[in-house]
């Protein structure tokens, strides 16, 4: 697994961050990213920092570049906000070269970028050393109740075959001399969507009962247990630990 | 109606359905009374033309639809509310689309639902899981997922989720649908080498040929034929009745 077309994010791999348990790694993620949301916004070297750390962190998976970042990108309308904030913030402005910004503002926008920027890294992190597989069984180990670890779990299996779906819609339809040029548009696209909803609903009814006719009763079985040392929570933890001292330690020092 | 294909046969069918009816809530009615019996070791072709009740039966025998009228026996089991799990387990049903039937990230997973849901676990049920992938030749697809795999390997895998409950049927709904030639051949060698009781529904009256010996027509909800395949697909008169039709320059 994990060198197909659809496989987008994980890449297989052998080192200290494939090897960490799952539900380490994602406890360890959202506890990170809490922990750099905590730092107040003025600390712009210590957010700095941790974002040098998730860095470290995307380049200690030995993933190409070019394979983490394009997935920056979800981090745009963000960074455009960011942009924009200084101009629109109120209070006292100061020089920003030939303009002037407001002072709220561009610390605001400085702490966004950064603290974007570091929790889209070490999700991006987590994502490229996690089979969508052990995300699922993360979920279920953590005591997710079952119907959201199955949504999790249908959406994983089940994303191509909707997109593929998608793309034989929009080929019947463009070889049929269509093209969404203008507002006239719009209902085919509505009813093509509806189409799809209405097939993915189907494909749903049809999915329960090939569960049922296997013996569903509405328990998910477990039937690879995970397991964590304590040795593999130190190390998952270990960069949630340091942002969290981050947040405590700019904090009292103001 | 020709003789039954349980003639001679002293064991206790593995499928006993006597007078099935059933009615849909909207209230169409898809089965009119039907009589059928698979025996043990038998592969069994059921025929029949669209919207002839087919899948309405097939749901029947693991207790997914339950009969207004009649009576579903499995293996001298009767379908009932308590039952439901080993009637389950005793009739492996293969769907149409293998995208329906595997529904979990891996083929391993996939592959283990079934046995872990009749509580299986640890090293028997990896056993189970490899024994499964195995008898369809694909145990090397253990780790991969469902979608990167090709259609013919797909609806392998497919009927290896069923194959690790160890069914006493195999219920297949149109096994050689979207196959290549080869892959069709390939499952059809498959079939052959599986020690299962085989109820096979298909449009593809060749394959029907040559892996039953006997086929059951369905038709408007009835059964208005069952013997030998060969004989069956041979009289012009029922065939033509029945809109089923041989392909184009094949002969029996």
């Amino acid at each position: 697994m994990g060198s197909g077309p659809g496989e987008h994010l994980h890449v297989e791999g052998d080192t200290v961050l494939h090897a960490l348990p799952p539900h380490v790694k994602l406890v360890g993620l959202v506890a990170f990213v809490l922990g750099v949301v905590a730092v107040p916004s003025h600390a712009h070297r210590v957010l700095a920092a941790l974002l040098a750390l998730a860095v470290g962190l995307v380049l200690l998976t030995r993933v190409p570049a070019r394979h983490v970042l394009p997935r920056l990108a979800v981090e745009t309308p963000f960074a455009v906000f960011a942009v924009v904030l200084p101009f629109v913030a109120v209070g006292p402005r100061v020089a920003l070269g030939p303009v002037s910004v407001s002072q709220a503002g561009l610390t605001a926008a400085v702490a966004l970028l950064l603290k974007g920027t570091t929790g889209v890294l070490a999700a991006v992190t987590f994502a490229v050393t996690t089979r969508p597989r052990d995300l699922v069984r993360a979920l279920q180990h953590l005591r997710l109740p079952d119907p959201l670890v199955l949504i999790a779990s249908f959406m994983v299996r089940y994303v191509d075959v909707v997109a593929d779906q998608l793309r034989r819609m929009r080929v019947a339809r463009a070889s049929r001399g269509f093209s969404a040029r203008s507002v006239r548009a719009w209902p085919v696209l509505a009813a093509g969507t509806g189409a799809l909803f209405i097939r993915s609903y189907e494909r749903g009814e049809r999915v329960h009962l090939a569960m049922v006719s296997r013996g569903w009763s509405g328990r998910l079985p477990v039937t690879a247990p995970l397991e964590a040392s304590p040795r593999d929570w130190l190390l998952g933890l270990t960069p949630a630990l340091v942002a969290a001292g981050c947040a405590v330690a700019a904090t009292m020092a103001t | 109606m020709r003789g039954g294909g349980d003639n001679g046969h002293v064991t206790t069918p593995v499928l006993d359905l006597r007078g099935v009816a059933y009615a849909y809530p909207g209230g169409h009615q898809a089965l009119f009374g039907v009589d059928l019996h698979v025996h043990p070791g038998e592969r069994v072709a059921l025929l029949g033309p669209n919207g002839a009740g087919k899948t309405t039966l097939v749901l029947h025998l693991n207790g997914v639809l339950r009969p207004g009228h009649g009576s579903v026996t499995v293996s001298g089991l009767p379908v009932t509310e308590e039952n439901l799990l080993e009637v389950r387990r005793r009739v492996g049903i293969v769907f149409q689309d293998p995208d329906d039937q595997l529904f979990m990230p891996t083929v391993r997973d996939d592959v283990a639902f079934g046995p872990a849901n009749l509580g299986l676990r640890g090293a028997e049920l990896d056993a189970r899981v490899h024994e499964a992938l195995a008898a369809v030749g694909v145990a090397d697809l253990a780790d991969r997922a469902p979608h990167h795999l090709s259609f013919g390997q797909r609806r392998r895998v497919a009927i290896a989720t069923v194959l690790a409950m160890r069914p006493e049927i195999l219920v297949l709904d149109e096994p050689s649908s979207n196959l290549d030639p080869a892959s069709r051949r390939e499952l059809a060698d498959i079939l052959r080498t599986l020690e299962v009781t085989i109820l096979m529904v298909t449009h593809d009256l060749p394959y029907a040929v040559e892996l039953c010996e006997r086929a059951v027509v369905l038709s408007e909800g009835s059964v208005v034929a069952d013997g030998p395949t060969r004989e069956l697909l041979a009289d012009a008169a029922l065939m033509a009745r029945h809109r089923l039709e041989l392909p184009v320059g094949f002969s029996i």
